[in-house]
């Protein structure tokens, strides 16, 4: 107490001498200092900063509770974060052979993105899908095409994040039946679904079914993946949409930790205990330019989590404590303007990410404001990690910015923010609720509109675009996908409907249309389903028949 | 203010639901003074123009970043055309390469504003470009 209050007289009279005198000869650039996120910036940080900071209760060990400072006690001192880098493009076979490319370079899980009308649940050759076959990710219809996108691939030593949410269940069941067809059994083969509709309904917006059948929908993967997948995250609770459709780094923390609450209580609603399912919930994370303002968000995200497992859901196990997460760079941060600069602003995001505790990491590609990126471009952004990893000696040692008056002060902002947030969405009684309120929807639109407007004043400056501008712009080489992919997806998807035994084919999808109707799981009809060679759309179209298409109200 | 009676329709074709920018742009225009009807997500071409002729669109403000442009855009153009709204003034943006920009302005897309277009750039172009339908720009 004595000390601090001898820091307090120092702090007075520093400011009344060395700095008065420094202010006069040398105004600062600003009035006042904000985050990206608009947040206030001190111009220093001190112990008075750290008000209601406790080193053990705030702070507390590497791989122990609440986590501040990491998930494991050693963190990448045992081993690096996953290098994983999201892909898929064109074909099956183009996005195997994208996926082999990347393993020989290195790469240490992979990342499969779907084209939009996978992503919406219509087959290729639905009127919805054209021009969209393949553009924007890899088009899988069947089970086919799902051994072809896995093929050589060694499944029982790399794990497969999917990005897929609307039809999650129908490519795990396509997933699962091309494994055990290659070979491998339901303990062997590891990966992530990310399998969250309700940031799909506030942010990314691809959806089949209305809000509250979707919960069903995942309550019903959640058991199976806990009865019968030991090695699979069925749901990956996913901030990066959210931030990406323009929340601010609170709001990405709140609505995401949010989800993260309503996956848990349908779980245990779903007749789970918490313990049982809870240690492979995993978190998806965007990281933004403003580095300090997402490191603290990281370590914000672990220390709220943990504290809302353990005393709101009263879960024991403390690997259900964990907030395990993934990191992407943000797209959203990528300039058209003067690309190569992008190869920068993705580095700096991705040491934050580092420096936040992330488990794995997909690094940007420079290019990405144009197209998919090309195979040079992706190497660049996959060097980006390595060179973190092996060359700036940030790995080896764990929370390297633990004890920073800035960051813990900016860490317990990021919570105490995210927490009025997420007692507000428990107030409109959880966030099934408040997304068919369109609450969060409406605060991100808010958050968005109000940055471009300080972009388009200059109050925040972006290199390249509205400061620093080249009259000629540099020309990059950029990805394109073959129009003949579409024709012959298609095609292929036709001649699949053809050749099956269509009896087997209708009653497998009777069947899931009775066990929807009667309320049943139906996650183990699906996979008969795809085994039956029943395609995408003909699964999707029974649940929009048992539970009708979700519209959004438009708001602007 | 002759503006003030000026209608436009933001629209998102395909599939993708990026609409950030779709929404900040239409807000921005109504900001401006302009009357903007929204349609909402996962538009086809046929709703599109539609929507455009049953509301006596002036403009329609295209944003599409799923890489279908090139099929979607074209294909409103056709619709237009053929439903006698080839005055109604077309504009986009999104994810569209260089390239692809002049092929389409072939079609009869009069403007693609790619990322980082300001909504200053956007608005002014839409107030020296877009008349009242039947008055010539």
């Amino acid at each position: 107490m004595e000390k601090l209050w001898q820091l307090r007289q120092e702090r007075q009279r520093w400011e009344a001498t060395t700095l008065k005198d420094a202010l006069k000869r040398q105004p600062e650039r600003a009035q006042q200092f904000t985050s990206l996120s608009d947040l206030p910036i001190n111009r220093i940080y001190g112990p008075d900063d750290l008000k209601g900071f406790d080193l053990e209760r705030s702070l507390g060990l590497p791989g122990e509770y609440p986590f501040t400072r990491g998930i494991h006690p050693t963190m990448y001192r045992g081993r690096l974060w996953t290098m994983r880098q999201f892909a898929g493009f064109g074909s099956a076979e183009d996005s195997n052979r994208r996926f082999h490319y990347l393993l020989e370079h290195g790469q240490t899980g992979l990342s499969v993105a779907f084209d939009m009308p996978t992503l919406m649940g219509y087959d290729s050759d639905h009127p919805r899908a054209l021009g969209e076959v393949g553009r924007e990710g890899v088009a899988i219809d069947s089970v086919q095409d799902m051994e072809i996108l896995l093929r050589d691939l060694p499944l029982d030593r790399v794990t497969t994040s999917m990005t897929i949410n609307a039809p999650a269940n129908v490519l795990l069941a396509m997933y699962v039946a091309a494994a055990e067809n290659m070979g491998f059994t339901r303990a062997q083969i590891g990966g992530t679904t990310q399998t969250d509709m309700l940031k799909e309904f506030i942010a990314q917006k691809e959806w089949i079914v209305p809000p509250r059948p979707s919960m069903k929908l995942i309550q019903d993967m959640l058991v199976f993946g806990t009865r019968e997948l030991p090695r699979w995250n069925v749901i990956s609770i996913s901030g990066y949409h959210i931030r990406e459709a323009g929340a601010t780094a609170v709001q990405e923390l709140a609505f995401t930790l949010a989800d993260g609450v309503a996956y848990v209580q349908a779980g245990i609603d779903a007749g789970l205990d918490v313990d049982e399912f809870a240690p492979r919930l995993s978190f998806f994370f965007d990281c933004h330019n403003d580095f300090f303002e997402e490191v603290a968000k990281f370590r914000a995200a672990r220390r709220l989590w943990a504290r809302i497992m353990r005393d709101r859901f009263k879960a024991k196990n403390p690997h259900s404590w964990w907030l395990r997460f993934h990191t992407q760079t943000a797209g959203v941060s990528l300039t058209a303007q003067q690309p190569l600069n992008n190869i920068v602003r993705v580095a700096i995001q991705a040491l934050a990410a580092v420096l936040g505790g992330t488990q794995s990491l997909h690094t940007n590609s420079m290019d990405e404001t144009y197209a998919l990126p090309t195979e040079d471009a992706v190497i660049v952004a996959l060097r980006t990690q390595q060179i973190i990893a092996h060359e700036s000696g940030v790995a080896d040692t764990v929370d390297p910015l633990g004890g920073s008056y800035f960051v813990e002060s900016m860490t317990t902002t990021m919570e105490e923010r995210a927490e009025a947030y997420i007692q507000k969405i428990d107030d409109l009684d959880g966030m099934v609720r408040a997304v068919e309120l369109g609450y969060p929807q409406r605060e991100i639109a808010e958050a968005s509109y109000h940055y471009q407007q300080q972009l388009e004043r200059k109050d925040k400056t972006i290199v390249g675009v509205n400061e620093f501008v080249l009259p000629e712009e540099q020309r990059i080489p950029i990805l394109r996908i073959d129009p003949e992919v579409e024709r012959r997806q298609i095609e292929r998807v036709r001649r699949i409907r053809a050749k099956r035994d269509e009896v087997r084919a209708r009653r497998a999808l009777d069947d899931l249309k009775r066990a929807a109707d009667a309320g049943e799981n139906t996650m183990y009809k699906v996979l008969e389903c795809v085994k039956a060679g029943g395609t995408m759309g003909e699964i999707c179209d029974v649940f929009r028949a048992v539970y009708g298409e979700y519209r959004e109200p438009a708001i602007i | 203010m002759a503006t003030s009676k000026i209608r436009i329709i933001v629209a998102k074709p395909g599939l993708d639901g990026h609409d950030r920018g779709a929404k900040v742009v239409a807000r921005a225009l109504r900001d401006a003074g302009f009357e903007v009807i929204y349609t909402g997500l996962h538009q086809t071409p046929e709703m599109i123009a539609s929507a455009a002729i049953q509301e006596d669109a002036d403009a329609i403000g295209l944003s599409i970043l799923s890489g279908a442009h090139m099929t979607l855009f074209p294909r409103i153009m056709e619709l237009l055309r053929e439903k006698g709204g080839d005055d109604i003034v077309v504009f986009g943006g999104g994810i569209i390469p260089e390239d692809d920009v002049s092929v389409l302005k072939a079609t009869g897309v009069s403007e693609i504003f790619t990322p980082g277009a300001s909504l200053e750039t956007i608005v002014r172009w839409v107030k020296e470009h877009v008349k009242p339908r039947g008055v010539k720009a």
